[in-house]
């Protein structure tokens, strides 16, 4: 009984350890720090689209909900950002990136009731819609946002009153990556904890889930404010890295480009956002630079081809290289075999 | 007092009366089984105990406190926990997972999100207990989905039973089970201890006979009869409208 207990203490704990490959991927994350230079401004666009994609994940990949609408925190966020820099309210660009994501996780918390009830289809059109017309409000209030010139004159103070935002990009670039950083493992606690596997039990079975005590409405309320926080802490990196916000923050594009970002790198493992956002960035860049004027067709080809042949493929590239983890975990420590692996029946 | 009751309940769908004037009296600690024919509206009656449905008319009392307008979560937490007649798992998570969950749940971690699942000793012994009485020690790591039909079906009751109810509802536990599985089902059955009240409904008259102290019978969504096994055995218009062939044969 108590070694079964012990066994199972030591399952859990392991099941949530970091592995070689994580640790590998964020070593190498911040070795381009040093390692790439010249690539700081689409370095820190990856950076901020993977913690976008991030978001988008934490709602989709663990609790089902689909959203075509995450431009609104990020928008909202990044006006927030632009204003209170631009005003003087809130100088300080750790406190100002806290604020917004507040700010929109306040947002995601009132429009999370719209989500919690109807199809995918209904979320999908509320969640456009929620976007839309901030976007128009935006807009309107041009005298406040700009309007369509976007928001001017926007002054960043140093991070921390240490570090200037530099014209090469490179303490802007260390900042996104730090953040992103920070929200990773924020998402990742949250995934292993009880609230983390109650929302896959959602996702996987609402009715039993209620059956199970579990008041699944407020878990959702709960998901959709915190994906909407980390999506507005994208936001107003984009703000403070840029010195500028435009209404495109609200376009249907950013929200759209997530959806294609998850697809090519798979939704809960948390990595999907991060490993689409490199890929999606940098065939971007790379299709620019061939053809400067055509590269969108390339990148919805390319991107039509990866639905229609490779998603199967793709899964099994995950199922792979999770393999290979596990292989490599048994490698170092052997005695994970008989825990990890099917225990044969002692009887 | 009964510790779970239902006064007039009823429920239509539309033109369909599907409960009428349902009063039905669990007393506790009883074996207690419904019974009744095909669409007889065994299953609307737990859907409605439950909370999956909202009864047209009627109240529902668990331990004396008015629970009709309570969702199914709530209903969990003041003691009342269902198994389903079509199994309702988590597939894709582990027994390991889906009983932590479970766990963590009741003893109100539910909402913990930075610690990790099973980082209190407390919830980890009451995984091993509840895994030791339901059999699911040597299969606690696979995905629910592979586990053999009979598996998955214990992992069904030890979901609802990990809530701890006072009050544990069976909707056909051993529905589909094949034989070569169902002696370990039926034993896990016996075994529920004497202090979790337990609702049972069952096709099975084997199952319903050795296991219930008292039956229910329902009949076009009406309570038919309602008394000891031997009674309802005897009883002739029982064996008019149901029990008929089942007995005899």
């Amino acid at each position: 009984m108590k070694t079964r207990a012990d066994e199972i203490a030591l399952y859990l704990k392991r099941r949530a350890r970091w592995s070689p490959l994580e640790i590998a991927f964020w070593v190498f994350a911040f070795a381009t720090i040093w390692l790439f230079p010249s690539k700081y401004l689409i370095l820190k666009d990856t950076a901020i689209l993977a913690l976008f994609a991030l978001s988008l994940d934490l709602i989709l990949g663990y609790a089902g909900i689909i959203s075509l609408g995450q431009a609104a925190f990020f928008g909202l966020a990044g006006y927030f950002s632009g204003l209170v820099a631009k005003y003087g309210i809130i100088n300080e660009p750790v406190i100002a990136l806290i604020c917004s994501g507040l700010v929109a996780a306040a947002l995601g918390f009132v429009t999370s009731f719209l989500v919690l009830r109807g199809s995918d289809l209904t979320r999908l059109m509320v969640t456009l819609g929620v976007s839309l017309m901030l976007g128009e409000i935006a807009n309107r209030y041009s005298n406040i946002t700009g309007g369509a010139d976007g928001l001017q004159g926007v002054d960043i103070a140093p991070i921390l009153g240490l570090f200037r935002f530099d014209l090469y990009g490179h303490n802007g670039y260390v900042y996104c990556l730090v953040v992103l950083f920070v929200c990773f493992v924020i998402a990742r606690r949250l995934v292993y904890s009880p609230f983390g596997l109650s929302l896959r039990s959602v996702k996987g079975n609402t009715l039993r889930a209620a059956a199970i005590g579990i008041p699944v409405k407020w878990r959702l309320v709960a998901i959709y404010t915190i994906s909407a926080g980390f999506a507005g802490i994208a936001g107003a990196l984009l703000t403070q890295t840029t010195a500028f916000c435009s209404l495109d923050v609200f376009s249907l594009e950013r929200s759209a480009d997530l959806l294609l970002v998850l697809i090519i790198g798979g939704t809960g493992y948390l990595y999907g956002g991060l490993i689409g956002a490199v890929i999606y960035k940098f065939l971007q860049d790379w299709i620019a630079n061939l053809t400067p004027q055509y590269w969108q067709f390339w990148i919805g080809l390319v991107l039509v081809v990866i639905v229609l042949v490779g998603r199967e493929r793709m899964a099994g590239w995950v199922r792979a290289v999770r393999g290979a983890i596990a292989r490599l975990g048994t490698r170092l420590a052997p005695r994970s075999a008989a825990l990890g692996g099917a225990a044969p029946d002692g009887r | 007092m009964p510790i779970l009751e239902t006064i007039g309940l009823e429920k239509r769908f539309g033109g369909i009366l599907a409960s009428q004037d349902v009063n039905l009296a669990v007393e506790q600690g009883a074996r207690h089984a419904l019974i009744g024919p095909n669409g007889a509206g065994k299953t609307t009656v737990i859907n409605l105990l439950s909370g999956v449905l909202r009864p047209s008319a009627g109240r529902i009392m668990l331990e004396g406190r008015d629970i009709t307008g309570l969702a199914p979560h709530e209903r969990v937490r003041l003691g009342m926990a269902r198994t389903f007649q079509i199994n309702q798992l988590f597939l894709d998570l582990t027994p390991l997972e889906s009983i932590g969950l479970v766990v963590s749940e009741r003893l109100g971690a539910g909402a913990d999100w930075w610690r990790l699942v099973g980082s209190k000793s407390s919830v980890i012994d009451e995984i091993v207990e509840i895994a030791e009485r339901f059999r699911l020690g040597d299969v606690m790591h696979e995905r629910t989905a592979i586990l053999p039909y009979g598996k998955q079906r214990l992992l069904e009751i030890a979901l609802a039973f990990a809530c701890r109810p006072r009050v544990l509802l069976l909707d056909e536990p051993a529905a589909g089970v094949p034989e070569a599985e169902r002696h370990e089902l039926l034993a896990t059955i016996e075994e529920l201890p004497n202090d979790v009240t337990v609702l049972l409904i069952e096709h099975d008259m084997d199952l319903v006979f050795s296991f219930a102290d008292r039956i229910s019978v329902l009949v076009n969504g009406a309570l038919f009869v309602d008394g000891a096994p031997e009674e309802v055995a005897r009883d002739p218009r029982v064996k008019a409208v149901y029990l008929g062939e089942e007995l005899d044969a």
